[in-house]
């Protein structure tokens, strides 16, 4: 009975199997072909806008016709930056984990750096960079680019340092004692072994920059043709339509952005997990498969990669044995150090010196005004933090406990926070203006809208980490109410909670800079804060008093990390961990 | 400590009083390996056996070039070594594969490393991926396979590089007990069938019968810090029978040898004596925990009292690595005794055993402040400060000058494990504290204060 039908399906299967292949094959490699001439087209067209005049005042349009050009300005900076980003990250994270006196100072550098609120750079950065390229739109683009790199490189390079640092020993033993070659070690463990950090982090990396991105693109004299400013000069002119459009595109294009890179990247890099035995449910991409059918990549990697690869093996053996036989290039590799080494003190001297002298000149009334800024925005980012926790704590617990309403609440929340808060500023400010509640509670609106995720998020995830057995024990000896936050749920999120504090901590300090202040249609509203004041004092030109309030900005945020954060979170990993 | 007949041929390594010392954070130096003198002779399966810990894979990481010594040399054919100019390869416990290439990746990855052509170097990986029976698995990934096919990779990769000597650390261990069985009869097959280029194997081990079964040649090392307490030739024809006289009494000889108090043995050889380190040792603990060497003594009298160090690990099926802490806390605490590979349980260790739960932590508790050293001072110094309790970093500080960190860590662990249950003292994990504890059998003080 079985076997007639089987030979009937066979040469039809047979077909099948043949036919789909080559006629999806030109289908992608044709897309793929349509997709490199847009982008030939579109570096001709960037090229003549970022190298042509500077526009003191760019003219935003709000047709509709203009917003994929914005969103492809937008997506152009965050890819630059991104580029960048990854490089420098692979740069610093390598030396600092194979030079141990350069690790020295690199790591507790990162540290420093990582807790800064980027966009108090904002104003200083811009107006450098403006300066730098005299008469070109091109600096304020770079500007833009290298703000939104300080904002993301830092993580991505710890990332890379702590995955070199962890590679196991027997592996790096291995590579040893095959005489794996410099280039060789990179490739096949070091970039391998650190890629699913990388990967991770850049995410991050990048869902963070939309929001620096959107501070730049609105910010004051400098504002530069993007989603950000689209969507301010809708909120300025009062047009809801645009302003629909406006959110709808962003949340578009950060949906593709995710569809399109991450996906395939994610399901790409599951062969670079250090698991031991194949994991079930491996994540996929219909991208990725497109991508892997295509023969016009097969034939790139065939013809290009593959003869590219074989000669850098030939040529970085090769080395290695030169190296091998004479061991003198060490000495002149040693100076190089230590020139550079000489050249970033000096220049660190150099600043230190000027930066003190600025200091000096300041008036005592200056100082006061700073630190009255810093204490009322202190108080605002920990109101801000707590307000947060009040409402993120129940409903997050209540998602976390319950799997049907996470299922619903989840992406939602998902996509409601993958829009960054600056890109709705704008109209939120109007909203509130309107309202007349002034900026002194509005901008606490603000740094909610921009922070309270973080911790929505970390609590749906304590909250869903807290073992059935404790729940279920807890029922059991009819632990209820009050009693059962007491003694199971904060204990369990405590972890969770803190994580998320102290990342929105930092996201808030960052957003108090562009909440204190604001143009609005013509009108400049601002409240009491040290973000006000980097704000002001950029409009009014007054260098010395950014410059300290600025750098007092960025010692208060350190501190608080240092003596509130870091202890909290120590606590939270030796005491409330539930290990399994 | 070099062989006593003069060999003929020629050594392929010859390490010459290589030392090895590790630098504490704490600024302490720490010997791990004492002078030792060794050759690798071709044509031999040389085995070197120790307990964990012992310094087997630092000794085998000098041998290979891939670490230094702190003194003393390694020569290559009579040239220094370099791990650029060794012909060596290591089969390592852990497999060290790489899991995002393929198993033919891995294997060709050592020659694209010397610069072979891609043709030639397929042709090479195919044929050793042959040789050790994985054709048809060169496009998995080392995840898709099992624990022994993941080592027959390991082997793969090393030979294929046809090494002059095949260093192996603890190969087998990673795998149960009929892989591995498998796996070591596979390599005596290549081995003995010259099915591969190489002059010379070096394996560690901590498997007395995995030794005997594969070595020309038995190294054994004692430890803190490592010298070669002795080294001799076996001269069975493979393949050998475990339960022939002569490989019994072999394996015996080799439990006698590591559980014989460290001086004894290396008395009769003037030069290991003369090499070893005369300074006082402070006492290390064996690796056990209350509960197994309780197991071990109600064992012992269950068999009247006495049996064979090897007979146990049969009964028990363990492999020294785990049996051995066991004797030698229970000798230690005075349980026991040890004498020509017997294990003898004592009158103490008699009472131990057959004393019920809360007898037993008196009797525990007696042994332990007779005879260990670490639990005395612990006691003396808890009873001696007013508040009872101290730091647990005071006694880090004690173990740091004496032992690796490592090292300072099991210590600590143990101690820990058997200062609790004798209830000398209790260990606070949170402020790190012991404190001292009000043992069984002392009736409370009337007046003491209702605790928290
Ligand atoms: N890199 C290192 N730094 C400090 N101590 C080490 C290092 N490597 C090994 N040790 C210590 O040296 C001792 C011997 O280790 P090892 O050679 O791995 O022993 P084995 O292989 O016999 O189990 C151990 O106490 C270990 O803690
Ligand atoms: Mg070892």
């Amino acid at each position: 009975m079985k076997r007639p039908e089987r030979i009937a399906f066979r040469p039809l299967v047979r077909i099948w199997s043949v036919l789909p292949s080559a006629s999806v094959a030109s289908l992608p490699d044709l897309i793929m072909f349509s997709a490199g001439l847009a982008l030939f087209y579109g570096i001709v067209e960037v090229a003549r806008n970022w190298l042509g005049p500077f526009h003191p005042q760019i003219e935003i349009s709000r047709s509709l016709g203009a917003l994929p050009v914005y969103a492809g300005y937008s997506l152009l900076r965050i890819a630059l930056a991104y580029i960048l980003s990854l490089l420098f990250a692979l740069i610093y994270g390598y030396i600092a984990a194979y030079r141990p006196r350069a690790e020295r100072f690199m790591i507790p550098l990162l540290d420093v750096l990582q807790s800064i609120p980027v966009l108090s750079f904002l104003p200083g950065v811009m107006l450098a960079m403006a300066a730098l390229f005299p008469g070109r739109q091109l600096g304020v683009e770079l500007g833009a680019v290298l703000l939104i790199f300080t904002g993301q490189v830092w993580n991505m390079a710890f990332s890379f340092y702590a995955s070199l640092k962890s590679i196991p020993r027997e592996m790096r033993e291995a590579a040893t004692i095959y005489r794996f070659n410099w280039w060789q070690r990179l490739l096949q463990i070091e970039l391998p072994y650190a890629t699913i950090g990388l990967v991770w982090n850049s995410m991050m990396s990048v869902a963070g920059a939309w929001f620096f991105l959107m501070a730049c693109e609105q910010f004051g004299d400098f504002r530069l043709p993007g989603l950000g400013s689209y969507l301010q000069a809708a909120a300025d002119n009062g047009d809801t339509r645009s302003i629909f459009l406006g959110i709808v595109t962003m949340v578009a294009v950060i949906v593709l952005i995710d569809q399109f890179v991450w996906r395939p990247v994610i399901a790409w890099s599951e062969k670079f997990k250090m698991e031991q035995v194949e994991s079930t449910s491996v994540p996929t991409s219909r991208v990725l498969d497109f991508l892997r059918r295509s023969r016009g990549v097969a034939l790139f990697r065939k013809r290009a990669v593959r003869p590219l690869r074989e000669q850098m093996v030939h040529y970085f053996a090769q080395q290695s044995d030169v190296r091998a036989e004479s061991a003198g290039g060490n000495q002149t590799v040693l100076w190089l150090w230590r020139v550079v080494g000489a050249v970033a003190l000096g220049a660190i001297g150099y600043a230190v010196v000027r930066v003190i002298m600025i200091l000096t000149g300041l008036s005592a009334s200056d100082f006061r005004q700073i630190g009255v800024g810093l204490f009322a925005t202190w108080l605002r980012v920990n109101l801000t933090l707590v307000l947060g926790a009040l409402w993120t704590i129940p409903v997050g617990v209540a998602i976390g406990f319950n799997p049907r309403l996470a299922r619903i609440a989840q992406p939602l929340a998902q996509i409601a926070a993958s829009v960054p808060a600056t890109a709705v500023f704008p109209v939120v400010m109007l909203v509130l203006i309107r309202m007349g509640g002034g900026l002194g509670f509005g901008s606490i609106v603000l740094l909610l809208l921009g922070t309270q995720w973080y911790i929505l998020f970390n609590v749906i995830a304590g909250a869903m980490a807290i073992p059935t057995d404790l729940k279920e024990a807890a029922s059991v000896f009819g632990i209820r109410g009050w009693e059962r936050w007491r003694k199971l749920i904060l204990p369990g999120i405590f972890p969770f909670l803190v994580t998320g504090m102290i990342t929105a901590s930092g996201g808030a300090w960052n957003v108090s800079i562009v909440a204190e202040y604001a143009h609005l249609k013509g009108h400049v509203y601002s409240t009491v804060g040290i973000g006000a004041m980097i704000s002001a004092a950029t409009d009014a030109k007054n260098f010395n008093l950014l410059l300290a309030s600025t750098i007092a900005l960025a010692a208060v945020v350190v501190t608080t990390n240092r003596l509130l954060w870091r202890r909290l979170y120590r606590l939270a990993e030796s005491r409330f961990k539930l290990e399994s | 400590m070099t062989d006593p007949v003069i060999s003929v041929t020629e050594p392929i390594i010859r390490a010459h009083a290589v030392e090895k010392f590790y630098d504490q954070p704490d600024g302490n130096r720490i010997e791990v390996i004492a002078p030792i003198d060794l050759n690798v002779e071709p044509g031999k399966i040389i085995t070197l056996l120790g307990p964990s810990g012992c310094g087997k894979s630092t000794l085998l990481r000098i041998l290979t070039g891939l670490s230094q010594p702190s003194s003393g040399e390694v020569l290559w054919h009579g040239q220094p070594l370099t791990s650029q100019n060794a012909g060596v390869a290591i089969v390592f416990q852990s497999f060290a594969l790489f899991p995002w290439l393929t198993v033919l990746d891995n294997v060709e990855a050592p020659l694209e490393a010397r610069g072979v052509p891609a043709m030639e170097r397929h042709k090479r990986a195919l044929r050793i991926l042959d040789t050790v029976g994985l054709d048809g698995f060169e496009s998995a990934y080392p995840k898709e396979l099992s624990g022994g096919m993941k080592q027959r990779v390991g082997f793969a990769r090393a030979l294929v590089v046809e090494p002059e000597v095949l260093f192996m650390d603890e190969p087998f261990s990673a795998l149960d007990v009929l892989t591995a069985e498998n796996l070591r009869n596979e390599l005596l097959e290549l081995w003995l069938g010259k099915k591969m280029p190489t002059q010379s194997i070096f394996i560690v081990t901590h498997n007395i019968e995995e030794a005997v079964l594969l070595a020309d040649r038995v190294i054994v090392l004692a430890r803190n810090p490592a010298w070669v307490r002795a080294d001799f030739s076996i001269e069975l024809t493979h393949p050998r029978d475990r339960k022939s006289p002569r490989f019994v009494e072999l394996v015996d000889y080799i439990y006698k040898i590591m559980t014989q108090p460290q001086l004894a043995l290396a008395a009769p050889e003037a030069g290991a004596a003369a090499q070893k380190p005369v300074r006082q040792k402070y006492q290390m603990i064996p690796h056990a925990r209350v509960g197994g060497i309780a197991g071990l003594l109600e064992l012992l009298q269950d068999r009247g009292g006495k049996e064979y160090l090897h007979r146990l690990a049969e009964v028990l099926i363990m492999d020294a690595e785990d049996l051995l802490p066991i004797i030698e806390a229970s000798v230690l605490l005075g349980f026991a005794t040890l004498k020509d590979g017997d294990v003898q349980i004592t009158a103490e260790g008699t009472r131990f055993a057959e004393a019920d739960i809360l007898t037993r932590k008196i009797l525990f508790r007696q042994a332990a402040l007779n005879h260990v050293v670490i639990l005395q001072q612990i006691d003396s110094v808890l009873h001696a400060k007013t508040d009872h309790s101290i730091s647990q970093e005071f006694f880090y500080d004690i173990l740091d000058e004496h032992f690796s960190q490592d090292e300072v860590e099991r210590q600590f662990e143990t101690a820990m494990n058997w200062g609790r249950y004798a209830e000398i003292f209790d260990f606070d994990r949170e402020s790190h504290r012991l404190i001292l504890a009000e043992p069984v059998g002392e009736p409370h003080p009337p007046t003491s204060p209702v605790q928290p």
